[in-house]
Parts: C-alpha cells; sequence; structure tokens
C-alpha cells in the first residue's frame, strides 16, 4: 500500500511539473485533484471537528435529556442558520443579524490587540533602544542600528504620507523611504526564492530517494 | 533563450549535489540559536505547546524543523502539546509527531499529546486561554482531555512555557495578537521564506523568543541538536541553486545592457 501511494505521488508530482514544458491535461487534471481534495478533507474535518462536537453533540445531549445545558445551544446554531437566509429572496434581510454578531465580536476583539501588537509594541521597540543609548548600554553598532531604524520608519511613514506635497525635503525624506521599501522587498523576494526552492529540492529529493530509490 | 533551458539548469543545480552528496557548513543565527537556548533553559517536565499551522504544501522548510523541536524536547523532558488551526496539517502533525515519539521512545498521553484541529483560529486562541478543555474536549484520537495524565495538571496558558508556531501564513501574528497580548504567553516560531521578513519586527521587539527561518533556519536548528537530517541535507543543495540564480541574473543584465548598447 505504501508502495502504490509513493507511485501515485511521484506520477502527480510529474503531472505539475509538466506545466514547465506548457501547459496540458496531465497538469490540469492534477491541479483539479489536489483542489478537490484539499477542500473536500477541509469541510469533513470541519463538520468532524466542529460542527459535530460543539453543536450537534451537546444538542443531542440536551434533546435526550442528557444535559439541558445543550439547549443554550440552540441560540448559536439558531443565529448561524440566519447566513442561510441568503437563499431566501424573501428573507434576505435576516443575514444581518450574524454579519452584525460577527463583525461586532471580531472588531470588539481585534482592535485593542491589534493596536498593542502591532502599533504599541512596534513604537517601543522603535525608540525603546534610545534609554540604552542615553545610559550609555549600547555598543557602537547597537547605536548605528537604533539611529538607522528610526530613519527607516520615518523616511517610509514619509512616503506614505499623502497629506502635503511631496517636494523640497519631504520629497527627500520620501526617497529615502522609497529605498527602505525596495531593501526590505529585496529581502523578502530573496527569502521567498530560497523557499521556493527548497520546495522543489523536497521534491526532487523525494522522487530520487523514495521513488527511484537512487540516494539512500 | 527560452525559459525552459533555465528550468532544466535549475533542475540539474539540484539533481547533481544529491546524487553527490556536498557537505557545506552551517553557521547558526541568533535567533535560531535564541530558540534553542530558550528551550534547553526549561526545566524538565515543563509543557510547550507546538502548532503544526501549515500544510502539505510547505512541509519541505517546516517538517525538519518540526522533527527538531520534537527530537529536543523529548530528549530534554519537555512535554508537548500538538495541536493545528489548519485542517491540511492534522495528519501530516498526527504522522510526524507519532515517528519522532518512536524514535525518542515517547508517551503519548505523558510525554506528548496530539490535540488536532479545531476550526475557527480566533476562538480556539482565545478558549485556550481560558481553559484548554472547553476548546479540545477530546484529543485526536478521541480521549477526553482532562482524562489524558500529561494534562492532568495543565489548564490553560498559565502552565504552558513556550508556544511554537510553525507557520506558512499568518498565524504567528493571530498567536502574537491574542495569546501573547492577552495572556503574556511567550511565543517563538518556525516560518517559511516566504514570510521571513514580517516576523523580524515582532522579533526586535521581544514578542517572539526566537525565530527559525525556512529551511536554513531548518538546518541550523539540525546543527544545533547534533542530529543532521534532510534540513542540512537540502541547504547545501539550496546553495548551489542561489549559485546559479545570482549567475543568471549577473548574465541576464550583462546581455541587457551589451543589447541596448548595440542598439545605441
Amino acid at each position: 500500500m505504501e508502495l502504490f501511494g509513493i507511485w501515485v505521488a511521484a506520477l502527480l508530482t510529474l503531472c505539475i511539473y509538466s506545466f514547465l514544458y506548457q501547459d496540458n491535461p496531465f497538469y490540469r487534471f492534477a491541479e483539479h485533484l489536489y483542489v478537490g481534495i484539499s477542500v473536500g478533507y477541509g469541510i469533513v474535518l470541519s463538520i468532524h471537528q466542529g460542527l459535530i462536537p460543539f453543536a450537534f453533540k451537546p444538542f443531542w445531549a440536551a434533546v435526550t435529556g442528557e444535559s439541558l445545558i445543550g439547549l443554550v445551544k440552540l441560540i448559536p446554531i439558531g443565529v448561524g442558520l440566519l447566513f442561510f437566509a441568503r437563499l431566501s429572496p424573501g428573507h434576505t434581510w435576516l443575514i444581518r443579524y450574524p454579519i452584525a454578531i460577527l463583525i461586532g465580536f471580531g472588531s470588539g476583539v481585534a482592535i485593542p490587540n491589534v493596536l498593542r501588537a502591532n502599533i504599541f509594541e512596534q513604537t517601543r521597540g522603535t525608540i525603546e533602544p534610545f534609554a540604552a543609548m542615553h545610559a550609555g548600554t549600547l555598543s557602537g553598532w547597537g547605536v548605528f542600528e537604533a539611529v538607522l531604524m528610526v530613519v527607516g520608519v520615518v523616511c517610509t511613514l514619509t512616503y506614505f504620507f499623502f497629506s502635503v506635497e511631496h517636494r523640497g525635503p519631504v520629497k527627500w525624506l520620501s526617497k529615502v523611504g522609497i529605498a527602505f521599501l525596495m531593501i526590505g522587498f529585496g529581502s523578502a523576494f530573496g527569502n521567498t526564492v530560497m523557499g521556493r526552492v527548497a520546495l522543489l529540492i523536497q521534491r526532487a529529493d523525494f522522487l530520487l530517494g523514495d521513488w527511484l530509490n537512487l540516494i539512500s | 533563450m527560452d525559459r525552459r533551458f533555465v528550468y532544466i539548469l535549475v533542475a540539474l543545480a539540484v539533481i547533481i549535489p544529491m546524487l553527490f552528496r556536498v557537505n557545506l557548513p552551517v553557521s547558526v543565527s541568533e535567533p535560531t540559536q535564541k530558540l534553542y537556548d530558550y528551550i534547553e533553559a526549561l526545566p524538565s517536565d515543563s509543557t510547550i505547546i507546538l502548532a503544526f499551522d501549515y500544510g502539505p504544501s510547505s512541509l519541505a522548510e517546516l517538517n525538519p524543523m518540526a522533527k527538531s523541536l520534537l527530537r529536543q524536547c523529548f530528549d530534554n523532558d519537555v512535554r508537548v502539546i500538538a495541536l493545528t488551526l489548519y485542517p491540511d496539517g492534522t495528519t501530516l502533525a498526527s504522522t510526524l509527531i507519532q515517528e519522532i515519539a518512536e524514535e525518542k521512545g515517547a508517551v503519548d498521553g505523558e510525554d506528548y499529546v496530539f490535540l488536532g484541529f479545531r476550526p475557527g483560529a480566533t476562538q480556539v486562541i482565545l478558549g485556550m486561554g481560558s481553559d484548554i478543555s472547553s476548546v479540545f474536549e477530546t484529543d485526536y484520537s478521541g480521549k477526553a482531555t482532562t482524562e489524558i495524565p500529561m494534562m492532568k495538571d495543565i489548564t490553560n496558558y498559565a502552565q504552558i512555557s513556550l508556544l511554537i508556531d510553525l507557520a506558512s501564513g499568518s498565524s504567528t501574528e493571530v498567536w502574537i495578537t491574542y495569546a501573547n497580548v492577552q495572556y503574556n504567553l511567550q511565543i517563538a516560531a518556525g516560518v517559511t521564506g516566504v514570510i521571513i521578513s514580517q516576523m523580524y519586527p515582532y522579533l526586535q521587539t521581544g514578542q517572539l523568543v526566537g525565530l527559525i527561518s525556512g529551511i536554513l533556519g531548518a538546518a541550523e536548528y539540525e546543527r544545533l541538536i547534533d542530529v543532521p537530517a534532510k534540513g542540512m541535507l537540502w541547504i547545501n543543495i539550496e546553495s548551489f541553486v542561489h549559485l546559479l540564480i545570482v549567475g543568471l541574473v549577473v548574465a541576464g543584465n550583462i546581455i541587457f545592457f551589451n543589447q541596448r548598447r548595440r542598439e545605441e
């Protein structure tokens, strides 16, 4: 059975890589198979690991009299079912209630946490090295890094500041900001290349090792 | 030149070093070292959470990291709670944990537990902050979480020393936003090459205690635990492909400028 699995995986890998020559039915077959299996697998798992333990089981326990607390689940189940109101043209307006609850919950939970994680903490991280610099505990290289970071943040933010015309000093600050952005994109692209090549190497390792037994 | 010649060159740059094994030195970066040191400093019987937030399309980079981390944890008697926020990661994580547990003689329910997948990442992370067993009433095999020996003294994040998120998407940011900010849970990450750059701001602020970066990070970790495996093998091959890519970029630019000069 394991050997069969290896052959299926190897042939599907070759089907996908055949796209490098040109688009063909083998590639499209493998692509559709992958998408279909991924979606199907995700749906089945979501039903078994989400819907059944969190909705069906407690509700069924309440119906059979085992645990009446499960009746409380009728509220979220009912609100969730309102999403299907969209299928009935006369009752489409009912979908506003689950959407309002989702947006309200999502925003309420996210806003304070996201602000702290991505704004306050990042601001602290940008200016904190200056406290160490003031205390005299930062090395020469550390001072350079701290200054470079503040220059990068200020210049990059200036590039995205559209309330004033980019002329004079603002123009030069935003040009420096573009340079920082380019370095960031270059770094991201380099790391992406590393990641994509790793995927190719893993597949080649599988084909040459597990399938063809050319490497141990 | 037909772009397919480039594909052939890349294929050769992968296959030749793979057939004739080449060993290049691997130096360890500071973010990887920090995570290794953090786990080494944990007292035995500490518990960490290992989140397998990736699918098969990212296993090339993240599986070698997961194996090294599990080996280090089992060697140091650090207990592991594994879970995933990605449905695709369920079978993948289960197979990988069983493989390393068998290798290290780790016992299911005592040294590790695999809780499986629950939909709704934010709700899962927030719910675990109150009570892990309220979100994962059973583990992946169906055993009641409260009856699993290693879970008896674990209620929520207060008993967890570290969470390591192996991520191919935005899950690390979600863990930081909710588990770190709201519950002060220490977080580290192992990520694919595509999202490394996004993680560095969190590393600089200390919101991440360590970071394993792509296949290079996996190779570094294998060197740290002294168990050379796929990560170290693949990063050597990767170096040859990178050399080829740099060569192609340089050659492409020379050809481009020569053509432009001739046209002028």
